[in-house]
């Protein structure tokens, strides 16, 4: 029995705030599930994935081929009345916008929840965009939990939300929440799980061409109506203390203004208003608030999301107020927060004096080595770069070759003494940017993409790639497993979890069947076959797809000899 | 309670994330609130590999510049990384054991002296401890027990509101039963090496 599966109702769990999403999205009767894996979004999806495979809880998961996929699966079994969820780091969600954006006008049924991760300071991540844009873009309701309880209970509410609004609801998380432990208290498992719905045909909802569209875009806003009205009153938005000088907080940053008022003792000296419902903003509430305070101090990582409404709110209520945050330089539009800052911006805000810890002199500290995070011993990857390494250089052509690379545990190539990573944009660039490299450059381009990301979004651009005449060498990097963000599942896989028996897709049978006709190959263990399949590859002047199979070593412990 | 800010350091695949783990679930089995960060995803390919638990009612996942009241390090050289998040009251438990890192391999950098930065470290701060826990791991039966070793020592100072009987039901009931004996005298070493 998995342990989030728990039947010990009332007793306390040491959980991640990802796997409190999962025990609040169980508890909360959630039937379909899927998902692409992405950092720090995972441990939800891997939870979820674990479960349906042990197969003793009535729980539908997949590992979709990404996120815009996913959501169209959890889309879809709410309209038919399932309550679902996808989950996705805060990137994944640029990919699955396009459903996101019209999701919103045509609704669901059941409750669907959508579970955003993202990632300030870019711990493993290429940007730091704040998903709460999206919740405003669309127009959904969104949470914010501050620690792994509210976690497990705004993913409960979000259900409900959902299901009373017939929208689907967003929970936005960061790093730290989604990969802090505390204590969750375990409410029941539901009785029943409803797994399978029945789609009541509605062309005239679930159809959005222009006339339909219309109606629904009036729809979703007059719901968006009603979600404030929740947000009004939901007790995830709570005022404590008293005064004149305020403090408004949303996710982790919360934590850091509990902190900083119990360590400098001002507890009695603020008004501090927790945001946990932040999107529709829930305007009668700050303007209550904005009513009560002189001064006030917007404590949240990334985009002035609140900031900027508090001060939309002032204007129109002609209220002229101090609104600190990001534009006074307290805080900046970069990067996590860390206590110490919050405190100081705290102390400054109240002029309370502020001591700062005793430290020794450090100013004779030599410079530090770093430590990289590096390719593992006798990853597979290294073989195949050192291989096309060598066959360029017999060819050459080593130091006018271009590497447009994409996003997987290769792309650490890009440190010495590989350097084989020149471009990247997001999962799939690989492909679409060697397609432009080749039309603008007489460079040799040589590109490489994982065997996940291939499928992710690789395979489409390949198609055009192809159709269009580009002339590059696209490198599949097949280990037979999604490596990095810890050994996920996709359509190539050979080495399989116990009990996972759906359907394979050979990566060369896909090639193949576009149509393209210089597709090799190789085991990158066998260095002088695979130099010499190289050097014939590069020196044509076409497409060509080398798939280097080799699986993780790290999964082949977990799982190797299960075919 | 008063409140803790435990800060644990070291290189990918050390253990650092079940030592802390162990951590926050004995101070929860004995009735404290706690939290714990983890790092996760590409930070833990062979690269440094941070975690906290914050006890007595904490909620900041993470620890600043000169705030952890202890410090766990898992190797030297994350010792001396770590030192700007301590200050002079910062009680240290450091193993001497290096790992060297890529760089130092490559030549780029040059692994700093070990024994002048142990002494440095003595001298500056109000309490350490420095063990060799691979060694008493390897004694326990384990290589791999460095992480609780290192728990052990940690136990042993007798600063945290968690005694070494909590941290043993704890490590007995989360950690696999093959592991568990070799796991139980790793921690029982850690704590008699507490010297300082």
């Amino acid at each position: 029995m998995h342990p989030l599966l728990s039947k010990e109702t009332g007793q306390n769990r040491l959980l991640l705030g990802n796997e409190a999403i999962v025990r609040g999205a169980i508890e909360a009767g959630a039937a379909v599930a899927a998902a692409y894996p992405g950092t720090p979004s995972s441990e939800i999806a891997n939870n979820l994935f674990f479960i349906s495979l042990e197969g003793d809880w009535p729980l539908y998961f997949e590992f979709s081929t990404n996120e815009k996929v996913a959501m169209e699966v959890a889309a879809s079994a709410a309209a038919a009345g399932v309550r679902s969820l996808t989950c996705m780091k805060h990137v994944g969600m640029n990919v699955a916008s396009d459903v996101l954006m019209t999701l919103a006008y045509v609704g669901v049924k059941a409750g669907m929840v959508i579970v955003t991760a993202d990632d300030p300071y870019m711990h493993s991540s290429q940007n730091e965009q704040d998903n709460r844009a999206y919740s405003r873009f669309a127009g959904l309701p969104m949470l914010e939990p501050s620690s792994p309880g509210e976690a497990r209970d705004m993913t409960i509410r979000a259900f409900e939300i959902s299901e009373s609004l017939e929208l689907p609801v967003i929970i936005r998380t960061t790093t730290r929440t989604s990969h802090v432990r505390g204590p969750v208290k375990l409410g029941p498992l539901p009785e029943e799980v409803k797994r399978k719905g029945r789609f009541e045909k509605d062309m005239r909802r679930w159809v959005p061409v222009p006339a339909v569209a219309r109606i629904r875009h009036k729809v979703l806003l007059e719901k968006d109506e009603k979600a404030q009205g929740l947000a009004e009153d939901s007790p995830f938005n709570s005022v404590k203390g008293h005064g004149t000088v305020g403090i408004v907080a949303s996710g982790v940053s919360v934590c850091y203004v509990e902190d900083a008022l119990s360590e400098l003792d001002v507890k009695d000296r603020v008004r501090f208003l927790k945001l946990g419902f932040t999107f529709p903003y829930p305007v009668a509430l700050l303007k209550d608030f904005i009513g009560k305070v002189e001064r006030v101090l917007v404590v949240e990582e990334l985009e002035p999301f609140l900031e900027d409404e508090i001060k939309i709110l002032c204007k129109d209520m002609g209220r002229d107020i101090q609104v600190l945050g990001k534009s006074s330089g307290h805080f900046s539009r970069m990067y996590e927060f860390d206590p110490l800052m919050v405190k100081k911006a705290v102390s400054d805000l109240l002029g309370t004096a502020f001591v700062e810890p005793e430290m020794p002199d450090l100013s004779s500290l030599p410079p530090l080595p770093m430590r990289p995070p590096s390719l593992c011993k006798g990853c597979p990857h290294r073989e195949t770069y050192n291989a096309v390494k060598k066959a360029l250089r017999e060819l050459g052509e080593e130091d006018v070759a271009v590497y447009p690379t994409d996003i997987g545990c290769y792309t650490l190539g890009l440190l010495p003494p590989i350097q084989m990573a020149d471009y990247l944009l997001c999962m799939g660039s690989s492909v679409g940017s060697s397609s432009g490299f080749s039309v603008a450059t007489d460079q040799r381009i040589v590109s490489f993409i994982g065997d996940s990301t291939f499928f992710h979004s690789g395979l489409s651009s390949l198609a055009s790639a192809f159709h269009n005449e580009h002339k590059f060498c696209l490198v599949v990097l097949d280990n037979s497993t999604t490596a990095m963000t810890g050994h996920q599942p996709n359509p190539g896989i050979e080495i399989r979890p116990p009990g996972y028996d759906r359907p394979r897709i050979p990566i060369e049978n896909a090639v193949k069947g576009l149509g393209i006709r210089n597709v090799r190959k190789v085991n990158p263990y066998k260095k002088k076959e695979t130099v010499a399949i190289f050097k014939d590859v590069l020196s044509r002047d076409e497409l060509s797809v080398v798939i280097a199979e080799a699986p993780c070593i790290l999964y082949y412990k977990k799982f190797g000899g299960r075919k | 309670m008063d409140t803790m800010k435990i800060l644990f350091s070291g290189v990918g695949g050390q253990g650092t994330l079940l030592a802390s783990r162990l951590m926050g679930e004995a101070a929860m089995a004995a009735g404290m609130d706690v939290r714990v960060s983890e790092v996760h995803g590409m930070a833990q390919r062979g690269g440094v590999v941070e975690s906290t638990v914050m006890l007595g009612g904490l909620k900041s996942p993470i620890i600043s510049t000169g705030e952890a009241d202890m410090l766990v390090s898992f190797e030297p050289l994350e010792t001396i990384r770590a030192l700007n998040r301590c200050s002079r009251n910062t009680s240290i438990v450091t193993n001497i054991r290096p790992i060297t890192p890529i760089t130092v391999k490559l030549g780029q950098a040059e692994y700093p002296d070990v024994d002048q930065w142990i002494a440095f470290i003595k001298s500056n701060y109000r309490r350490v401890c420095a063990v060799d826990a691979d060694e008493l791991a390897r004694q326990a039966g384990t290589a791999k027990a460095v992480n609780v070793v290192l728990l052990g020592v940690l136990i042993g100072l007798g600063e945290l509101p968690v005694t070494a009987q909590m941290m043993k039901e704890t490590i007995r009931g989360k950690v696999k039963p093959k592991f568990v004996d070799a796991n139980l005298n790793a921690f029982e070493l850690g704590i008699s090496s507490v010297s300082c």
